[in-house]
């Protein structure tokens, strides 16, 4: 797509104005995640009092862990679930936010407060909300017939901790769909009305296809949002309870390295929850980007 | 304005070089709100009976919080000098030989007057090694009792002040109270692991692991797959179906105080600790106590119950001179006032006879009727290999196996044979990696 290609002559200014985000990449980023590379192949004692090399063991040992399988199961279906609950809500809310014209600031502005939230709250009013001996909606629930309690059936608690992670998600991706819509130029969509398009038709053959880019951002966006910030929300919730249902990847890193004191392993955890997010993020762009259009 | 800022240097001048005179002792502690402010005063008592140390208490959160704190400023070698831990990172602490300065040692080089021999035995034989040396200074231990609702059950028709002695009377009590509608459930229970496992265990002198519960070396194996735990975990299960028994989660159980502080739940069993709360929120009852319920038909039950609660950790890599006064802070921390005082104020054990012996003199057991069912408790018998406590090292992780697999039990994934086995299968992995780690 590009035509023009600016040539700057200086040969060392790119580098130095590229310096300072260096540093803090290399500080930030590479040399911890570097020291969690290293530790993955340690075994220690909680207080680094006596230190062994044992190679791929701690590799080898969750591979053959049925708790760190089930893990990586509850994962998935935990990220998959918040990328698709969040999103089709967010872009539901975002197209009647959209058509609607007299109270559209104030819509947005409601349905993006979710956002200001801190993850631990948002967990903490989720929990109060279900909690089986306090809360109001296992209350509510009882009344029309559903024994609702998290506390013991794995699927309860998934379903909270979907709704917890998502309800947060939801604003942060209807903003993106909202300014998506809003940029898509009125004339396209009357254009298709005109042609005898009906509203589902004009959705999914020119809104939906522009929307593509914000889309396909957003998916990025939210698996690893779902596979990283979503900590505070577990652990406010369901603390990976019950019996492992909700005990998400990063939650186990910190449940076995922090609790546990088990650093070898959280370590060794951590190296392949890294592996997994720069592999998924480079199959997005490598297939998944082709199919959108810009 | 002049005279202000120079009066406000010449303060701050003169409560930094009173500062510098002291030595300062670091004290790191998970005690929170009313229990915190105690012990804030009980350092604040201290820093005004001598003028040689200032301890200064740092609350670090929750025990394992705290105890992770400690172990990551050791790692940064920025450790305090003092560090409460609770009784399951015991055997962590213990395995830690470098980073840990034992108190017996710690009394012996300073000189201060220590006397292991007046310790409850059943509260120090948990922190003695096979020596019979003590590695950490007893400061609150507690030991789960069961407390009972006296108005629900004089009204179905039961003797208030009769708690019940058995499983088999807490399962009949139970029913009868369902039936005449005094409240909605018999009973719930805080830290499972804790009161439904360890102390079970204990209390019917049944061992939980291997080498006197894992006192004897560093490779125990967990044995809390027995019959007699088999047949009281499923007796849960089958308690939880018929709402006998009501689950108030994992870990302490947050959502079983509430359940019995609003009268549904006839009884509840919970830390002695828990006391203070249970009165503060018992509002329209009247609160009974009792033992744990045993069942009749094991050989040797009651046996006695053991402890949980935390002690207190010195850590190496400080000068002489905070460690003597950690020596004397201790040593003024074990003295009968100071130890009754916090012990009637908090429901944790006495930690010395000295102290047990001060209240009964100060006639508290008497104006406090059920305050001391926890001693009597702990103190029923000499303790066994199996009811002195236990020591495994990653126990803090064995402890969410335990929950995880409760919960299995409860959801009706597992019975209860499935799930113990569960329990000692993953829990034995989890022992001889720490044995691996450590050896």
């Amino acid at each position: 797509m590009q035509t023009k290609r600016t040539i700057f002559g200086n040969k060392i200014l790119p580098y130095g104005l590229l310096l300072p985000q260096l540093a803090v990449t290399l500080i930030f980023f590479i040399w911890p995640a570097a020291q969690a590379v290293r530790q993955s192949f340690l075994r220690e004692d909680p207080f680094g009092l006596s230190t062994a090399f044992v190679g791929l063991k701690n590799y080898a040992a969750l591979f053959a862990d049925p708790s760190y399988l089930n893990s990586l199961q509850v994962t998935l279906v935990f990220s998959v679930g918040v990328a698709i609950f969040s999103i089709v809500l967010a872009l539901i809310l975002a197209l009647a936010a959209d058509s609607c014209i007299r109270s559209r600031n104030v819509y947005t502005t409601l349905l993006v407060w979710p956002y200001a939230v801190a993850p631990a709250v948002a967990g903490i009013l989720w929990w109060f909300m279900f909690n089986p001996t306090i809360g109001i909606a296992p209350y509510m629930l009882r009344e029309v017939g559903y024994n609702w309690n998290h506390r013991l059936s794995g699927l309860d608690a998934m379903i909270l901790v979907i709704m917890a992670a998502s309800w947060k998600q939801i604003s942060y991706n209807f903003l993106f769909f909202l300014a998506g819509l809003q940029a898509i130029p009125q004339s396209l969509r009357e254009a298709a009305a005109i042609d005898g398009a009906g509203p589902a038709k004009r959705f999914f053959t020119v809104v939906f296809p522009l929307l593509s880019p914000t889309t396909f951002f957003l998916v990025v966006v939210n698996i690893v949002y779902t596979m990283f910030d979503t900590f505070a929300v577990i652990h406010a919730t369901t603390k990976g309870g019950p019996a492992q249902a909700t005990n998400i990847l990063v939650y186990k890193v910190f449940n076995d390295g922090f609790i546990g004191l088990n650093m070898g392993s959280s370590a060794a955890q951590s190296v392949i929850l890294m592996g997994i997010v720069i592999f998924l993020t480079f199959i997005q762009f490598r297939f998944v980007e082709r199919r959108v259009q810009y | 304005m002049i005279k202000k800022v120079a009066f406000a240097a010449l303060a701050l001048s003169l409560s930094a070089s009173t500062s510098f005179a002291k030595t300062q002792i670091t004290w790191w502690h998970a005690m929170s709100g009313e229990l915190g402010k105690k012990l804030e005063e009980i350092v604040a008592n201290y820093n005004k009976s001598q003028d040689a140390y200032e301890v200064v208490p740092t609350y670090k959160g929750n025990y394992t919080e705290t105890m992770t704190a400690a172990i990551a400023a050791f790692r940064a070698k920025q450790q305090p000098d003092i560090v409460q831990v609770f009784e399951v990172g015991t055997g962590t602490m213990m395995a830690a030989k470098g980073a840990v300065y034992p108190v017996y040692k710690l009394m012996a080089d300073t000189g201060t007057e220590f006397d292991p021999k007046g310790f409850l035995s059943a509260v120090v034989g948990y922190y003695t090694d096979t020596d019979g040396n003590m590695l950490s200074m007893p400061f609150n231990s507690s030991t789960p009792i069961l407390y009972y609702n006296k108005n629900v059950f004089k009204k179905a028709g039961l003797d208030p002040e009769t708690p019940p002695k058995t499983w088999q009377d807490v399962e009949a009590y139970s029913k009868k109270i369902m039936e005449s509608g005094a409240a909605k459930c018999g009973f719930t229970s805080g830290w499972i692991s804790w009161v439904q496992l360890e102390n079970f265990s204990a209390w019917h002198n049944q061992p939980i692991g291997t080498l006197e519960n894992g006192f004897g070396g560093i490779d125990p194996k967990l044995t809390v797959n027995g019959p007699v735990q088999v047949k009281h975990w499923s007796n849960l299960k089958k308690w939880q179906d018929e709402g006998v028994f009501q689950y108030g989660g994992p870990v302490g159980g947050d959502d079983a105080p509430p359940k019995f502080y609003a009268q549904e739940c006839a009884m509840y069993m919970n830390s002695s600790a828990a006391r203070a709360a249970v009165m503060n929120n018992a509002k329209d009852f009247e609160v009974g106590f009792g033992m744990l319920p045993y069942y009749s038909d094991v050989d040797g039950a009651p046996q006695n119950s053991i402890i949980g609660g935390a002690t207190l950790w010195v850590l190496q890599g400080h000068d002489d001179a905070e460690y003597k006064g950690a020596a004397d802070f201790f040593h003024y921390l074990s003295s009968p006032e100071v130890q009754a005082n916090w012990h009637q104020f908090s429901g944790y054990l006495p930690i010395t006879q000295a102290a047990y012996d001060l209240g009964q003199q100060q006639g508290y057991y008497e104006k406090n009727p059920g305050s001391d069912v926890a001693i009597k408790q702990m103190t029923l018998n000499p303790p066994t290999e199996n009811s002195k406590g236990l020591r495994f090292g990653n126990y803090v992780q064995i402890r969410t196996i335990i929950d995880e697999e409760f919960e299995a039990l409860l959801s009706g994934k597992k019975d209860a044979q499935g799930a113990l086995d569960a329990v000692v299968e993953r829990g034995n992995k989890l022992i001889s990696d720490f044995a691996a780690a450590n050896q």
